[in-house]
């Protein structure tokens, strides 16, 4: 018992560090996440320190919040008083931030975009009354953007290393009840029940036992576990440490992708901590308990996302999938047991353990429990990262939370589950984002990548696009995925490119299902589901690029030309200036003519000239 | 190969080592030579044509020399409705090489990726180990600012 009460000592301490930091000083937090450094958060940090010179304030760099959109984004944190997030940080804002709010304590409505803690401040609505945020259940996400990920003591003074230390007093079979209790489902995309998975491994009664965590998020337009990773690594390290337990694990092995090389630099940092703090090597917190965990960087192949390549990939092999059965629980990572679980499920499993699974399963649908992370991107005004209790409608995502269609635009399709899932056109707008629901309309919920599109793209571009990326990464052991992907993607693309035959509409239906049924894995068994959602949905579209020549969203580089109205163009010469292959000439206020065959359709005079004349004309050809 | 034998003597030589170590030799040397590999080979008792075999399904690893930039644009399905075919095109004519190549003196090397990760900020690329985003064909002529290819030696 001796363990608990150090626990709780050093969590009452790092309690008093914390609300210290911030009880009597002024306090900035820097949105210091990959999508926030690329828009600029390191510089308009350097800003805020160069302005303060000796005015004591700390600057502290934490995760991301989940508005993208806004990146950079800096809170303003002042002793008693409701913090301010501002949002579009840019050098400007950045000096007038510092030298209005955070030396002169005068908020800035123009630039915030909410604020936080209780009290109000004229002009500034709290940021969690807004409808974005209204609707949404943060409690994976919960502290993302509020805490320094490099700092194991920040996530123990908001109750972190707790549903460790509650999982440490169980017995497996008590920790696998309640995660069933708590309806947890796998959030890699499947959805298989995460109790099941480790009771499996457990009775196979094998002596050593691993646990891998899935951090290979490889779908392309998702990105929840690389922000959870770097804003709240310690989330998922304590599922990892819970589920080890559970599984009488000694090894714990991390698979994340080295495109994230920020993620994996904060896991490091995390696991030094862990290993300072005594959460992880020998005797873990005074008990018997053993663990190491390793972390493995993917390299490049998004098969590997699938478990069984995963595991051929960490023990040095080419990464193709295995058959099964036997299945990972039972003979998974050399040779051993293994339970392979996502970051998101490591991450909902320290909530279960946290809260308890009563509270968890509160949230969510009858056979869908608790909250998912998506990243909602495309075209769409708010895009970022949201968590929603499973169950909210696809519509509520994309119109109160993403606040709608970019340019006021038309809402034409959404992209869920990456490469694997479907588009799911307006009619479909209120199915309920949970696992049946989106398998009723031929998508599937993946990992939680939501691309929203507009009136602009082409349906069936899209399916060619998946197809290339699916048959590019397909690993070429079975023959129905590795020339079956192949075949399909040559079709779409003769339809693309003004090529496609009336028959190509009854040969892909007819390869698709082979693939389907024949591929050894989930990649080349869900490859036709772009294919098959779109045929669905948007057959017109497909026949008008056979049948009529012509692509309707005006995408398809093929079939349009770019020309200019000589009675509206006034002859400024922005196009010509911005041209990239000088295919546009003219003199000043004379009307200016596009060479068709120089042209590269990249629309960059159209997007120029829409703001001034809208003198360019986007048509198809024919 | 004093570099090498430093890398190789951090690991066992174990079948299991090999993406790892083949991924720290390559961010040392910047790609793997046929030298190296044969060294590799040597190291884990794995036959050369094995290695070659792992090396060369993960697309991470490279076979000749990348550039002293080296720009990797994202082509996950968020940059690619936000025109990053545009972009690389771009590029290409930019640096007058095509995706996969570098430039003869060395400078850039260019190459399209699976999903960045930074969606929400689309379309994006990473230059060595940052990452640049919401990138149009305007503001991408910032990053080539004052550079100009050398004639191609084709």
């Amino acid at each position: 018992m001796g363990s608990i009460m150090k626990f709780e000592e050093m969590v009452q301490q790092e309690k008093k560090d914390y609300n210290l930091l911030f009880s009597d000083k002024t306090a900035v937090l820097v949105g210091s996440a990959t999508c926030g450094n690329s828009a600029g958060a390191q510089t308009a940090k350097d800003i805020i320190r160069s302005e303060l010179s000796d005015f004591e304030c700390e600057i502290i760099d934490v995760g991301c919040i989940g508005l993208c959109y806004a990146e950079p984004i800096v809170m303003v944190l002042k002793p008693q008083e409701p913090s301010v997030i501002y949002g579009n940080v840019t050098k400007k804002v950045a000096r007038k931030i510092t030298r209005s709010h955070i030396m002169q304590d005068t908020p800035l409505p123009d630039y915030a975009l909410g604020s936080w803690g209780a009290g109000e401040i004229e002009g500034i609505t709290p940021l969690f009354e807004q409808k974005s945020m209204r609707m949404q259940e943060r409690r994976i996400l919960r502290n993302c953007g509020f805490i320094d990920p490099t700092n194991i003591g920040h996530y123990l003074a908001q109750g972190g290393y707790s549903g460790f230390m509650r999982a440490l007093q169980m017995e497996s079979s008590e920790i696998i009840k309640e995660i069933k209790n708590s309806g947890l489902r796998g959030r890699g995309g499947a959805g298989f029940p995460t109790w099941m998975k480790w009771q499996f491994c457990l009775d196979s009664g094998k002596k050593t036992n691993y646990l891998v965590c899935n951090a290979d998020e490889g779908d392309p337009g998702a990105f929840m576990n690389r922000s959870l990773l770097e804003s709240d690594p310690h989330s998922v390290l304590e599922g990892i440490l819970i589920a080890a337990k559970t599984i009488r694990a000694e090894k714990a092995y991390l698979y994340c992708r080295a495109e994230y090389p920020l993620a994996l630099e904060r896991l490091k940092t995390a696991i030094k901590q862990m290993k300072e703090r005594g959460f992880l090597g020998k005797n873990i917190m005074g008990s018997e308990f053993n663990l190491e965990i390793l972390i493995k960087e993917g390299a490049g192949a998004f098969v590997c996302g699938e478990e069984t390549a995963l595991l051929a990939s960490i023990e040095g092999e080419r990464g193709t999938p295995r058959t099964r059965p036997p299945f990972p629980t039972t003979e998974g990572l050399f040779g051993k047991p293994t339970v392979i679980n996502n970051v998101e499920t490591m991450a909902s499993v320290t909530q279960v353990m946290q809260q308890g699974a009563e509270k968890y399963s509160q949230m969510g649908t009858q056979e869908s429990k608790g909250t998912k992370t998506f990243s909602l991107v495309g075209q769409v005004k708010k895009t970022g990262l949201i968590e929603v209790p499973l169950g909210t409608t696809l519509k509520e995502v994309i119109f109160d939370i993403g606040g709608g269609i970019l340019d006021e635009g038309e809402f034409k399709s959404v992209q869920i589950g990456g490469p694997s899932g479907g588009c799911v056109p307006v009619q479909h707008l209120d199915t309920p984002i949970d696992y049946s629901s989106l398998l009723e309309v031929g998508a599937m919920m993946g990992s939680g990548g939501l691309v929203v599109m507009d009136h602009s793209t082409c349906m069936v571009e899209v399916a060619r696009y998946f197809l290339e990326f699916i048959q590019k990464e397909s690993c070429g052991k079975c023959v129905p995925c590795r020339l079956g992907t192949k075949q399909m993607l040559d079709i779409l693309t003769d339809i693309t490119v003004g090529k496609g035959k009336k028959k190509d509409l009854d040969v892909l239906p007819e390869l698709a299902e082979a693939v389907k049924l024949g591929s050894l894995c989930g990649l080349g068994q869900s490859a036709p589901n772009p294919i098959l959602t779109t045929m669905c949905f948007f057959m017109e579209e497909y026949q008008s690029h056979i049948e009529e020549g012509i692509c309707p969203a005006k995408d398809c580089k093929e079939f349009i030309t770019y020309t200019i109205d000589s009675e509206t163009c006034d002859g400024c010469m922005g196009c010509i200036k911005s041209c990239p292959v000088g295919a546009i000439s003219g003199e000043k206020d004379k009307v200016h003519i596009i060479d068709t065959l120089k042209c590269v359709k990249c629309g960059t005079c159209l997007d120029l000239c829409k703001k001034k004349k809208n003198a360019v004309i986007l048509a198809n050809s024919c | 190969m004093q570099v090498l034998n430093k890398i190789l003597s951090r690991y066992a030589g174990e079948k299991s080592d090999l993406v790892p170590l083949l991924q720290e030799i390559q961010s040392e040397y910047g790609y793997l030579s046929e030298e190296l590999m044969k060294e590799v080979s040597h190291f884990t008792n794995v036959p050369e044509s094995e290695i070659y075999g792992v090396a060369t399904f993960y697309t991470q690893f490279r076979f000749t020399p990348k550039g002293k930039k080296h720009i990797s644009v994202c082509t996950g399905t968020a940059c690619h409705v936000t025109g990053a075919q545009q972009i690389i095109e771009g590029m290409e004519r930019h640096l007058n090489i095509k995706e996969g190549e570098t430039t003869p003196d060395e400078e850039y090397s260019l190459e399209s990726v699976g999903c960045l990760g930074c969606c929400a900020l689309a379309p994006a690329a990473m230059v060595n180990d940052e990452i640049k985003s919401k990138l149009s064909l305007r503001n991408i002529k910032k990053l080539f600012k004052g550079y100009k290819p050398p004639e191609s030696s084709k």
